[in-house]
């Protein structure tokens, strides 16, 4: 680490970051490249399996989506917070174990009442 | 080096908080947004904060940013140009904490550190992770509880409010 202003262990992640990048615009640029372009009216026309559109893909999302990703990112938080009392476990002890235990505890209640309001049923 | 990164972070930040608002299209907007979240955390990563830096890959651009793509598609917006009257307001408030920001610049001086120097002794020795765990787990053990005590209300809010469309199905 040392006085780098970036760690130099984030270097082969730059690296991913850079082979991804590259990757999406390679292909993209070759695949534009090769393949023959002439359009016309009737194949610019988005289809469903030959059959002709009958609506438009843009339809309002059902509320359901929206429990479901809030209760997602709340769960999210938690795994958070696990985290780095997960790394920490062995210093952390009885105590830390305990401290989480009422942390999950809390939430659980919280995950209860969603079962019971039927929130994670879908159907 | 160091200022050569932060410069471009910054940067591209600014710039992609700008398309957010700016572009017409919601679904640009938010992927203009998963760009900034993403800098953002190269930021936290050159601050040494990377503990924060991947709470931040996790949280804001994996489940925040889902979260306001349903909401895109729960309103059906296609092209929104109903928020775009709010100009004048918005300019103000940036005129607002824009000086807000030179006057605290101003009085806090110019210094040659953009980037704050790495953590000393201790902290580097045991890992990020483990001192924040560390801390958490000991000094800041109430604020830790109360935030799942704040998580539970989030998590019965959002289903009360959805409750009607759960129960009549």
């Amino acid at each position: 680490m040392a006085n780098e202003a970036v760690p130099l262990n984030y270097i082969p992640i730059l690296l991913f970051m850079a082979i991804v990048v590259a990757f999406a615009v390679i292909s993209l640029l070759i695949g534009s490249i090769a393949r023959p372009s002439h359009p016309y009216p009737a194949k610019l026309t988005p289809y469903e399996s030959g059959s002709p559109l009958f609506s438009d893909a843009r339809v309002p999302f059902p509320m359901r989506y929206y429990i479901i990703a809030m209760l997602f990112v709340i769960f999210d938080i938690e795994f958070v917070f696990l985290f780095p009392w997960a790394v920490g476990f062995k210093q952390l002890g009885l105590l830390g174990l305990l401290e989480m235990g009422l942390f999950i505890g809390i939430l659980l209640v919280g995950y209860w009442y969603a079962w019971k309001k039927g929130a994670l049923e879908w159907e | 080096m160091a200022q050569l990164l932060f410069f471009y972070l910054a940067g591209v930040i600014v710039l992609t908080a700008i398309l957010v608002v700016g572009l017409r299209n919601p679904i640009y907007s938010v992927l203009s947004l998963l760009i900034m979240f993403f800098h953002v955390a190269g930021l936290y990563v050159s601050l040494h904060a990377e503990f924060l830096a991947a709470v931040q890959i996790i949280v804001y651009a994996g489940a925040i940013l889902v979260l306001y793509l349903f909401v895109v598609m729960l309103l059906n917006v296609k092209r929104e140009d109903r928020y775009h009257y709010q100009f004048p307001i918005g300019a103000l408030l940036g005129v607002a904490i824009l000086t807000e920001a030179v006057v605290l610049a101003i009085q806090r001086g110019y210094s040659e550190d953009v980037v704050p120097s790495p953590p000393t002794s201790e902290l580097s020795f045991t890992g990020n992770t483990e001192a924040i765990g560390e801390s958490l787990f000991t000094t800041y053990l109430l604020p830790f509880e109360i935030a799942s005590l704040i998580l539970l209300v989030a998590m019965i809010g959002a289903i009360i409010l959805a409750k009607k469309d759960i129960l009549t199905r």
